[in-house]
C-alpha cells in the first residue's frame, strides 16, 4: 500500500491503522537500521517508542502492556508509553514518536 | 496452692478471645475446662460467608487449632453441651453426663437463630445460618442446584444469598421491610444494594411476608401473603438471633432479653460471669463482633481481679460480600436537628452521607467508596467540632488542606488512639507499638502479635499502610502475595476464579478488585494461566498477556534474536531429523546449534522474521514444537534402557516417549520437565527432575520434586506401580493436580513443600477415584492443547507477531513513499 501525503505534512508518515495492531499489543516499524515499537492500549491510545529498553536495549515491543506501561522482555524494566521514561525505582529513558490518528489510520512524525 | 478451676461453657469467639486475654494477664491463673456443644475448635464466625461461598475453607478460619488446647493444658469436651448448673455445688454438669466443679464460671453461650414459626417450618430443607453444620448444609443443598429462598434481608440474610449464588444456585430473598439492610443503611443506600445484587442474579424482594412453607416430604416452596408462590429446593432463615439464656434461666440467674450482667461482666452470681451475644448489659445486647470482643477482655480482667468496665460505642457495620462496599455506624434516621450532608456518584455507584448534629458528626453510611468510613468513626467517637472543615467533610479526609490523595498520608494524619481494626477494637498506637517493640515486618506478625486485620480482614489495607509507614522499605509483604495489582494471594485468586466462575481476565479483575485497570507484567500471565488450566475449552487464551516467548513459541535471547528446539520425544532423532536440521541451520544462517540438558538440539540465533519459515521446514521434517520456552510440559530425558544396556531392566526409551506424546502441549505453573531411567544407576538423572521414572525389576518407582537449579533437591518418593499404564496414570493426575492447585511459576518441588508430600501421595497415588478423576480431567484438557503452535503460526495465525507493521526508508532518504510489508 503507498500512501501519498500532501506537502506539508511531509513528516507525518503513514504506518498502518489501529486495527492493525492487537489490544495490549505492540508492532515494530523499520526505519532504515532503526526500530520504533508501535503500542495499543487497552483504551486504544496509540504510542510509539525507538524499540530499545534504556537499560539493555532489550525489545519493547516484545514486551507485555499495561496501564499505558510496557514491561521489557528482558529484565522487567517499565517503561512509560507516553515519555519513554523507566518508571519505579530505574532510571532511563527512551525515545518517543509523536503519533497522530486519523480515523483509524495512524501516522508517526519522525522529525 | 492448687490453681482455681475456671469452667467455661461454651467455645465460641469471645470465651476464645477471653482467653487470651487472660492468659496474656497471667498464664498460670486458672486451670480451665470448655465444654463444647459443637464438636470442634473456635473458629472464627463471622468469617462463615466467605467459607460457604468457596472462597475460604474451614482450616483458613481456625483461630485456635488443637496445639493451642494442649499448649494452655486446657480441657475441651467437644459435643457436649451443658445440662445443669448446680451453684450451691459450684459445679456443671454436661447431657453426655460429664461433671466439672469450678470456682469462677464463664457462661456464653451465645444466641440461637429466630426461626419464624411459620407452616411448614419444620421441613426437612429448612436451615438457619448459625454456625458450620449450616454452612454444610447449605453446600450440599447447593451441590443438587435449583433456588434457594433466604427469608431476611439483613446482614446474614445477604452474605448467605451471595454464598448460595456463589455456589451455583438460584436465589431469592425475602424482606418484609421496604428497603434491604434498614436497621443499617438508609433507603438510598439500600437501593444502590438492591441494584447491585440483582445486577448479579440475585432476586430481591421487599415487603414480602411469608405465609407458609410448602411441601410434604421436605421443602418445595415458599407462600407469601400476597399469595405469590416461589419454588424452593432449600429456605433460609435469617431474621435473627436470640440470646441463648435458657442455661442461666434454669440456674436462677437474673435474665431479661439476656444474661444480665454488670460492667465487669458478672451475673447476678458473683462466681459467675458471662460474655458474648447471650449477655445483656447496661440494657443492651450486642452481635457484632467488636462489642463481644470487649467483653471478653473486661471479663478477662475481671477474672484476675482488675477493675474493668464495658462500656457501649457505636459499632461500625460492614458486608461481608465480596466486591460490595457498604459502611455505616452511629444515627441516621431523622431526628431534630440533624442535618445532612450527601454526595452521589452515579457513575461510580457511590453514595456518601455524613449526619451531622451541632456540627459534630452522628453517623455516616457510605456506599461504593468507603474508604472514609474509619475517619467519620473517628470524629463520632472523639465527637470533633467539624465546623471548621464542613465543607469538604464529604470529600473524604484526602482532600481536606487541598493534599494529593495519598493513602500513606491518611494514616499519618491519624490519631495513636485511631481504630484500625474494629472487629478487635486495635488502635493505631497499639499496632506501632507492637511494630517497634516486636521488631515485626510482615503481616502475617502483625497479625499473630495485635490481631489487626485477623478477623475480617476488611482492614488489611489500613494495616499495611501503616507498616510502610513505620517501617519504610523494611515491610516484608506477604510471600504469597500476587502483586501490587491486588491485595489477593494466588490461593485467594485460585479459589475465587473457580468459585465465582470467572472466566475472563477483565472479570476476575473486576469481581476481586483490581486496583489497577489492566493488571501489569506479573498478574496478567498468571491470571491467564489458571484460566487456560481451569476451563478448558472455554477460555480464549489471551495472547497479549504472555510473556513474549510464549507468545512467538521460542526463546527471546540477549540480542533480540531467538532461539528454537524441535521437540525429539524421549531425546530420540533420525539420521533425516539430523540433516533435516543441518540444513535448516546452514539455509537461515543460524549461528550457533547446541545440544540442550534435556536431550534436544537447539537452533540459536534466528531472526523472528525467520521462525516461520525455519518452523515450516521443521514441520516438513516431521517435527514439531519442543516448547523449550513454555511454563508448561518441556521434556522427557531417557537413558537407553532395556533394548541396549546390560543393566536396564524396563524400556525406559519406549516408555519416555509414551509419556511425552501423553504430556506435550500442557501448560503448568511453571515448566515441567521429566526423566525415565531404567535402572537405579540413574544415567537419566530422574532424582532431580520435577518427575522422574526409576524402573527396576519389579516395576516403576515413580519420584518427583527434585529441582537441580538456583535450589538444589533430591526427589521424592510418591509410590511403585507395576504396569506403564499405571505410570501414564498417576503422572497425569500428579501433573493435572499440581496444574489446579500450584500457584503461577511455583515449581512443583515449591508446590509439594507447600501442599504436603503426604497429601500429594493420597490424592493422586492413593485414593484411586480421585486418580482417575484428576487422569481424566488432564485428558479432557490436552484434548485443547495438543496442537502444535508452530504448524499453527506457519498456516498464518498470529501473523501480525512475526512481520514488521510497516518498513519505511531510511532517514537520510527522505521521501514520501511508505511501504506496508507484506506478511510472509
Amino acid at each position: 500500500m503507498n500512501v501519498q501525503l500532501a506537502k506539508t505534512d511531509l513528516d507525518w508518515r503513514h504506518i498502518g491503522t489501529i486495527d492493525d495492531i492487537k489490544p495490549q499489543g505492540a508492532r515494530k516499524v523499520r526505519w532504515g537500521d532503526m526500530t520504533i515499537a508501535v503500542f495499543r492500549t487497552g483504551a486504544d491510545a496509540i504510542f510509539a517508542l525507538e524499540d530499545r529498553c534504556p537499560h539493555k536495549n532489550g525489545p519493547l515491543s516484545e514486551g507485555i502492556v499495561h496501564d499505558g506501561c510496557v514491561t521489557c522482555p528482558l529484565h522487567n524494566w517499565v517503561i512509560r508509553l507516553e515519555d519513554g521514561t523507566a518508571q519505579g525505582a530505574d532510571e532511563g529513558s527512551t525515545r518517543s514518536y509523536p503519533v497522530r490518528i486519523d480515523g483509524r489510520d495512524i501516522y508517526i512524525s519522525l522529525g | 496452692m492448687s490453681r482455681q478451676k475456671l469452667v467455661i461453657v461454651g467455645n465460641g469467639m469471645a470465651p476464645g478471645r477471653m482467653l487470651d486475654h487472660l492468659f496474656d494477664i497471667d498464664a498460670g491463673a486458672y486451670d480451665v475446662t470448655i465444654f463444647n456443644a459443637e464438636p470442634r475448635v473456635n473458629y472464627d464466625r463471622i468469617m462463615l460467608s466467605p467459607v460457604l461461598s468457596g472462597e475460604k475453607s474451614f482450616e483458613d478460619i481456625v483461630i485456635h487449632d488443637d496445639a493451642w488446647y494442649a499448649g494452655h493444658a486446657i480441657t475441651l469436651h467437644r459435643g457436649h453441651k451443658v445440662a445443669r448448673i448446680d451453684r450451691d455445688a459450684k459445679t456443671v454438669t454436661s447431657a453426655g453426663g460429664i461433671t466439672a466443679a469450678y470456682d469462677k464460671l464463664v457462661i456464653a453461650t451465645g444466641s440461637d437463630p429466630f426461626i419464624i414459626p411459620v407452616p411448614g417450618h419444620q421441613l426437612p430443607g429448612v436451615l438457619a445460618y448459625r454456625d458450620l453444620d449450616d454452612v454444610e448444609r447449605m453446600k450440599a443443598a447447593a451441590a443438587k442446584g435449583g433456588r434457594a429462598v433466604v427469608i431476611g434481608g439483613g446482614l446474614l440474610g445477604l452474605e448467605a444469598a451471595a454464598g448460595l449464588k456463589a455456589q451455583g444456585m438460584e436465589v431469592t430473598v425475602l424482606h418484609l421491610m421496604p428497603t434491604l439492610l434498614e436497621r443499617q443503611l438508609d433507603p438510598a443506600a439500600g437501593y444502590l444494594l438492591q441494584k447491585e445484587l440483582e445486577g448479579r442474579g440475585i432476586d430481591i424482594r421487599c415487603k414480602a411476608n411469608t405465609k407458609q412453607i410448602l411441601g410434604t416430604d421436605a421443602v418445595e416452596g415458599v407462600e407469601l401473603d400476597d399469595g405469590t408462590l416461589i419454588e424452593a429446593s432449600v429456605v433460609v432463615m435469617a431474621v435473627g438471633i436470640r440470646p441463648n439464656v435458657a442455661l442461666a434461666k434454669e440456674a436462677g440467674l437474673s435474665v431479661e432479653r439476656g444474661i444480665v450482667t454488670d460492667a465487669a461482666m458478672r451475673t447476678s452470681d458473683p462466681d459467675i460471669l458471662s460474655v458474648g451475644e447471650c449477655v445483656q448489659v447496661d440494657g443492651r445486647v450486642y452481635g457484632l463482633v467488636a462489642p463481644l470482643y470487649q467483653m471478653a477482655r473486661v471479663a478477662a480482667q475481671t477474672l484476675t481481679g482488675t477493675e474493668a468496665g464495658f462500656s457501649h460505642t457505636e459499632t461500625p457495620t460492614k458486608l461481608k460480600v465480596t466486591g460490595i462496599n457498604l459502611y455505616s455506624v452511629g444515627t441516621f434516621d431523622d431526628g431534630p436537628g440533624y442535618e445532612d450532608v450527601v454526595l452521589r456518584d452515579a457513575a461510580r455507584g457511590s453514595y456518601k452521607r455524613v449526619i451531622l448534629k451541632d456540627n459534630h458528626v452522628i453517623g455516616a453510611v457510605l456506599y461504593g467508596d468507603v474508604a472514609d468510613g474509619g475517619w467519620y468513626n473517628e470524629m463520632l467517637k472523639s465527637g470533633e467540632d467539624v465546623s471548621g472543615f464542613r465543607d469538604t467533610l464529604i470529600f473524604g479526609q484526602n482532600h481536606q488542606g487541598g493534599g494529593a490523595i495519598d493513602p500513606l498520608a491518611a494514616v499519618a494524619n491519624l490519631p495513636d488512639d485511631a481504630e484500625i481494626c474494629g472487629c478487635n477494637g486495635i488502635c493505631k498506637g497499639q499496632i506501632v507499638t507492637a511494630i517497634n517493640d516486636k521488631g515485626l515486618t510482615s503481616l502475617a506478625e502483625v497479625r499473630a502479635h495485635t490481631k489487626a486485620s485477623a478477623s475480617c480482614g476488611t482492614c488489611t489495607n489500613l494495616v499495611e499502610n501503616l507498616m510502610a509507614l513505620t517501617l519504610g522499605d523494611a515491610v516484608q509483604s506477604a510471600p504469597e502475595g500476587l502483586c501490587g495489582c491486588t491485595h489477593h494471594t494466588h490461593g485467594d485468586v485460585r479459589r475465587l476464579i473457580r468459585a465465582m466462575e470467572l472466566k475472563s481476565i477483565p472479570a476476575v479483575m473486576q469481581a476481586l478488585e483490581w486496583t489497577t485497570p489492566e493488571g501489569c507484567a506479573k498478574c496478567r500471565p498468571a491470571l491467564n494461566y489458571y484460566l487456560v488450566a481451569d476451563w478448558p475449552g472455554e477460555y480464549e487464551d489471551h495472547q497479549q498477556s504472555r510473556f513474549i516467548n510464549e507468545r512467538v513459541h521460542a526463546n527471546i535471547q540477549k540480542d533480540g534474536t531467538y532461539s528454537v528446539v524441535p521437540r525429539m520425544l524421549g531425546g530420540l532423532t533420525t539420521p533425516d531429523q539430523l540433516r533435516a536440521i543441518a540444513d535448516i541451520a546452514d539455509r537461515y544462517d543460524i549461528p550457533t546449534v547446541k545440544v540442550t540438558g534435556g536431550q534436544r538440539i537447539d537452533l540459536l540465533g534466528v531472526r523472528k522474521e525467520d521462525l516461520i519459515p525455519v518452523w515450516k521446514d521443521l514441520g516438513d521434517a516431521g517435527m514439531i514444537s519442543g516448547a523449550a520456552y513454555a511454563k508448561g510440559l518441556r521434556t522427557v530425558k531417557t537413558c537407553v534402557g532395556k533394548d541396549w544396556c546390560r543393566f536396564g531392566t524396563q524400556d525406559s526409551m519406549g516408555l519416555g516417549i509414551k509419556l511425552e506424546k501423553y504430556l506435550w502441549g500442557a501448560w503448568s505453573p511453571a515448566k515441567l520437565k521429566l526423566a525415565v531411567t531404567g535402572c537405579p544407576r540413574n544415567c537419566a538423572e530422574a532424582t532431580c527432575k520435577d518427575i522422574g521414572v526409576i524402573c527396576v525389576d519389579s516395576g516403576f518407582q515413580i519420584v518427583y520434586g527434585g529441582a537441580a537449579g538456583l535450589h538444589i533437591q533430591g526427589t521424592t518418593e510418591l509410590g511403585t506401580v507395576k504396569t506403564e499404564e499405571e505410570v501414564i496414570e498417576v503422572i497425569g493426575a500428579l501433573t493435572q493436580y499440581y496444574r489446579e492447585s500450584g500457584f503461577y511459576l511455583e515449581r512443583i518441588y515449591k508446590w509439594a513443600d507447600r501442599v504436603g508430600y503426604d497429601h500429594i501421595r493420597s490424592v493422586v497415588l492413593d485414593d484411586l477415584d480421585e486418580r482417575r478423576a484428576l487422569a481424566e480431567r488432564f485428558a479432557f484438557s490436552q484434548t485443547f492443547a495438543q496442537i502444535d503452535p508452530w504448524a499453527e503460526r506457519v498456516a498464518g495465525a498470529e501473523a501480525h507477531e512475526f512481520a514488521p507493521l510497516a518498513v519505511i526508508d531510511a532517514p537520510e532518504g527522505a521521501s514520501t513513499k511508505t511501504v506496508m510489508e507484506p506478511a510472509e
